[in-house]
């Protein structure tokens, strides 16, 4: 994966937060988590759990939704 | 053998009341309200008559329809006369048969008698009535007031699909009345008097008319005053067969009239539940495209893009592609290829695709068009309601009492629902519509809206917010619904949220544009008007918020208690033939037929089980990640069925990127497209006209396409398929459509008991069809919701990342127009580019004159992603800052211009939104001078020996 695309699955997964964010932090983290479980494809979570911890504008539910993707 | 369908002469009525009377000796009963001529005909009784037919309602003008009731005076017209109890009525007497001849006879003084080469010789009612009655002499002389065929007025041939004979016209008024009763369009009407008395297109020819060219006169006229262009130079089919049409998702039903393997004409079926019997321009007239001389109608191949295409067996282009998909996944891995199926292709089509990628490939790597317009509904009616389907059927709408249309343009893009919608505003119910362009529903012929909330792009999630919110603060809700149908807890958070101040139509108006005071009473009316109906198109999907405002519109419906039940509901207009029905039949990666997830081990096992094959678990890659995958390497091989995603996909140049990355793309269509420039295998595809097979509306309604002549390149697509499947290594042996219908049926609970002959049986039905409803389900969640207690879900408004600002200080929005259909690879390929030969683009007045911009002036066209050069059209349809294009010519390059902001939940592309700015030009954009170049280039074509 190219930072591009690591660039744009955390643009995505912001997206994702920004929508669940009115649930408050833990819900939203959890939506969030869900969400990705069932929708992206696992090379995408991959890519985008592989790169968490260099991604410093993750929304906040998306960092927390990080611990609960599957890869 | 021709179909005939029974005309009752006026309409059938609908009554808990029956009166019972006698005609002609014969008793007969029959609903209250029903005309004496509709009894008779429930006799078989014929009554002559030239101005009634049971699509309009009765005018009695024609004086040959007349009858005697017992204890009455005089001749009454049996078309306005009411069956009543008891009444005793003749229709044939010797005083009757008198006068009915006078009557014709005059008809006929004033008509050439050009029978024998006349077009509509042998299916004229003119020419019955005269046999009917027994017409034998004409005793007045030519000239003054009769007859003049040195002095006929010329014939209007300016339409390209019918001519109008002003000699034949009896002034029987049917074709005025049905653009007025059906089509509601009000383009015809009678001018002058006397024997001078003709049909008029307002004065001017019909071309240059506001006809929008329906076919609904044309139906209508009894005789060969206007007649299909297509009869007068065939003459009359032998025979029919009722099919589906192939353009928008009302998916209207036709007879196909033929003679031998020519389509003679598509005439509209009155049995038709999704039109009973109306139809539009594209489906009646355009489908020239099935039989145009650039269907490619063989196979080909070439190992390069740059290659020229190479025709070859259909043995040597599987086999070809089954090798490259192998050679690719040896090399690249099991998940390296994929395939998108079509909104245009047939379920059965689509469901083998599907299954092609499942278990053939072995992957979940399969999306579908939907991607790109209805993913939004799937996911947000499935969250909210528990099923991805609009809720009711078109009929529906005739007991809606206040409607909401919003982010659809239906006069244009969904014209058969429009005409009875309109049918039904004409009949009191209030409209609402919102739209950022001041669209036709508007204000339209005796038709307007009460409020056009005309909001800025990319603001619907704060306008349905602020609809909620006064329905949520002013004591509006329907709380005895909310507590007997919805989870109650969660409809509690979402009052609270709701009714925040920030959310209220006043906060909002900064947003939305829309005065806060025509919010509040557009709330007030859908909640307190009666009959509560929302109907929404891609105005509304294709957002970055289209999810959730899908979502926002699923909580109006449940606030005010309007969902199931007739009248009511949330109905996406879905914008292919066959958009419900590619979902419903597992295009999503995520999911199989009937919307159940891969991951589901219950539900695969059923699958594995009957297929004979272990599947993934795996969700794969939708279409923009796939594109994405392929820039990046890791998507090497595409089958495309039915799609040109190079035209309709946004951001063309990455998509192109994606499609240039990939060893192997094979298409399978009727045309060379544009995604075609990119392939390596072309399997030629089959029209609706050549293939069996099933279309599913946006009702959910499940309708027959039944093959009227042989496939041009000798096969239909399921066979092809499955032959790409053979050679893949997986075995399928399908001997026909109908085959392929019952394994739906044993693996979809929705579609469990749908079968071809329960579908030639009833005509149609509409999903869920199975033990629980044999019959299918006209209206859903009507004691319960399909995930049981409807789920209130949080909207809350966020702005697109996609910003006007001083560089792009426009917001540009794209859609369709009446005469075209999405890329417009068929319609383009009809006599329907007279109506739209160019995409041009809509400005308005202010933003025109700011920038020295004319109407037919040539514009750049400008974003952050492209830019392409079009004309403009100077329009006070628009909002000052918001310009409009369509996307139906390829050389427009719309897409260059677009972006790849997408819906945070489905992926489906933000075409409504894109900042740009307009200026003059002398040339047409980069992209598009390199198009002019590489067409006829990429699409060369070396053909086979012979």
């Amino acid at each position: 994966m190219s930072a591009n695309d690591t660039e744009k699955l955390a643009h995505m997964a912001n997206q994702i937060a920004a929508f669940f964010a009115v649930y408050g932090e833990e819900e939203a983290a959890a939506g969030v988590a869900e969400h990705i479980n069932r929708f992206w494809s696992r090379p995408m979570r991959a890519a985008f759990v592989a790169a968490g911890g260099e991604q410093t504008d993750l929304a906040p539910a998306a960092a927390r939704a990080l611990a609960n993707i599957k890869t | 053998m021709l179909i005939e369908e029974a005309d009752f002469g006026t309409p059938i009525r609908v009554s808990e009341t029956r009166v019972t009377l006698h005609i002609d000796g014969e008793s007969v009963s029959v609903p209250a309200g029903t005309s004496v001529m509709a009894a008779a005909m429930q006799l078989g009784t014929k009554i002559p008559k030239l101005c009634a037919t049971d699509s309009l309602e009765p005018f009695g003008s024609c004086r040959l329809c007349l009858i005697e009731i017992e204890g009455r005076r005089g001749t009454p017209a049996s078309c306005t006369t009411l069956a009543e109890a008891g009444m005793v009525v003749r229709t044939q007497t010797d005083r009757l048969a008198k006068l009915r001849k006078g009557v014709m006879e005059l008809y006929i003084s004033d008509h050439p008698l050009d029978c024998l080469t006349c077009a509509a010789n042998g299916d004229c009612e003119l020419q019955d009535m005269a046999g009917a009655v027994g017409l034998r002499q004409v005793r007045y002389e030519t000239g003054d007031n009769h007859f003049d065929a040195a002095h006929a007025t010329p014939k209007d041939r300016s339409n390209p699909y019918f001519d109008y004979d002003p000699s034949k016209c009896i002034v029987c008024n049917r074709c005025v009345r049905a653009c007025e009763e059906v089509q509601g369009t009000f383009a015809l009407t009678i001018t002058a008097k006397g024997f001078d008395s003709r049909v008029s297109a307002g004065g001017t020819d019909f071309l240059s008319s506001e006809c929008v060219s329906c076919g609904a006169c044309v139906q209508a006229c009894p005789t060969a005053t206007l007649i299909e262009k297509s009869v007068v130079a065939h003459g009359q089919p032998d025979h029919s067969k009722v099919t589906t049409c192939a353009y928008c998702g009302v998916g209207c039903s036709f007879k196909a009239e033929m003679q031998g393997d020519r389509l003679v004409r598509m005439l509209p079926l009155k049995a038709g539940k999704a039109n009973e019997g109306h139809s539009c321009v594209k489906g009646r007239f355009a489908w020239g495209y099935a039989t145009h001389k650039d269907r490619i109608v063989k196979p080909m191949i070439r190992s390069k893009t740059t290659d020229p295409w190479r025709e070859v067996s259909w043995g040597e282009a599987i086999a070809y592609a089954a090798a490259e998909f192998k050679r690719i996944q040896a090399a690249y891995g099991r998940d390296s290829v994929g395939a998108i199926t079509s909104s245009r292709c047939t379920n059965e089509e689509v469901f083998l695709v599907q299954k092609l990628v499942r278990a053939a490939f072995g992957n979940n790597n399969v999306d579908t068009c939907a991607r790109v317009c209805h993913s939004p509904t799937g996911y947000g009616l499935s969250k909210t309601f528990g099923t991805s389907a609009g809720t009711q059927d078109f009929k529906s709408v005739e007991q809606a009492d206040v409607i909401i249309v919003i982010g659809a343009n239906p006069t244009d893009g969904h014209p058969v629902f429009a005409s009875r919608l309109k049918k039904r505003l004409r009949q009191g119910a209030r409209l609402i519509v919102a739209d950022p362009r001041a669209i036709d529903l508007v204000k339209t012929p005796h038709v307007r809206a009460s409020h056009h909330l005309q909001l800025k792009p990319g603001t619907n999630v704060a306008l349905v917010n602020a609809l909620a919110h006064v329905i949520v603060t002013e004591g509006l809700v329907d709380e005895a619904f909310v507590r007997q149908r919805c989870d109650l807890r969660e409809f509690e958070v979402w009052a609270r949220f709701i009714a925040d101040e920030r959310h209220s139509p006043e906060a909002s108006e900064v947003h939305t544009g829309v005065p806060a005071a025509e919010v509040r009473a557009a709330a007030r009316l859908f909640a307190t008007g009666g009959n509560g109906a929302i109907y929404y198109g891609l105005g509304v999907t294709e957002h970055s918020q289209g999810s959730t405002m899908v979502m926002g519109l699923a909580n109006l419906a449940m606030a005010t208690g309007n969902v199931g039940r007739p009248g009511v509901g949330v109905n996406p207009l879905r914008g292919q033939n066959n958009v419900q029905g590619s979902c419903d039949m597992g295009s999503f990666p995520h999911e199989f037929s009937g919307y159940r997830h891969v991951s589901d081990d219950a539900t695969r096992n059923m699958f594995e089980t009957l297929w004979g094959v272990d599947l993934s678990p795996e969700q794969g890659l939708r279409i923009p990640n796939m594109l994405d995958a392929a820039v990046g390497g890791a998507f090497k091989g595409l089958y495309v069925q039915g799609e040109d995603i190079a035209q309709s996909d946004p951001d063309t140049i990455h998509v192109t990127a994606g499609l240039a990355a990939m060893e192997c793309v094979v298409i399978q269509d009727l045309f060379l497209n544009e995604t075609a420039k990119y392939a390596h295998v072309f399997l030629p595809g089959a029209s609706f006209l050549e293939k069996d097979g099933t279309f599913t509306n946006a009702e959910r309604r499940i309708n027959r396409v039944r093959q009227v002549m042989s496939p041009l390149a000798g096969k239909q697509e399921w066979a092809v398929t499955q032959e790409l499947a053979n050679a893949l290594g997986y075995a399928m042996s399908y001997a026909d459509p109908a085959e392929i219908m019952d394994e739906i049926a044993a693996l979809t609970p929705t579609f469990a008991g749908v079968s071809y002959a329960k579908l030639d049986e009833r005509g149609s039905i509409q999903w869920p069809c199975n033990d629980k409803a044999p019959n299918g389900t006209p209206t859903m969640h009507v004691d319960r919701f399909v995930r049981g207690l409807g789920k209130f879900m949080l909207t809350e408004y966020q702005p697109t990342d996609e910003r006007a600002n001083v560089r792009f200080p426009l917001i540009l929005t794209t859609g369709r127009i009446l005469s075209q259909y999405n890329v417009g690879a068929q319609t383009r390929r009809t006599e329907n580019t007279v109506w739209h030969p160019e995409d041009v683009l809509e400005i308005h007045p202010f933003d025109a004159e700011l920038r020295g911009i004319r109407t037919g002036d040539l514009v750049a066209v400008a974003s952050r992603k492209g830019e392409v050069s079009l004309k403009a059209e100077v329009s006070e349809r628009m909002q000052p800052g918001v310009v409009y294009t369509t996307f139906h010519h390829a050389l427009s390059g719309v897409n260059v211009v677009t972006t790849e902001n997408s819906d945070w939940a489905t992926n489906c592309p933000e075409y409504k939104v894109t900042a740009v700015e307009v200026r003059p030009t002398n040339h047409l954009g980069r992209w598009q001078e390199r198009f002019q170049l590489e067409d006829a280039l990429r699409k060369r074509v070396v053909e086979a020996a012979e």
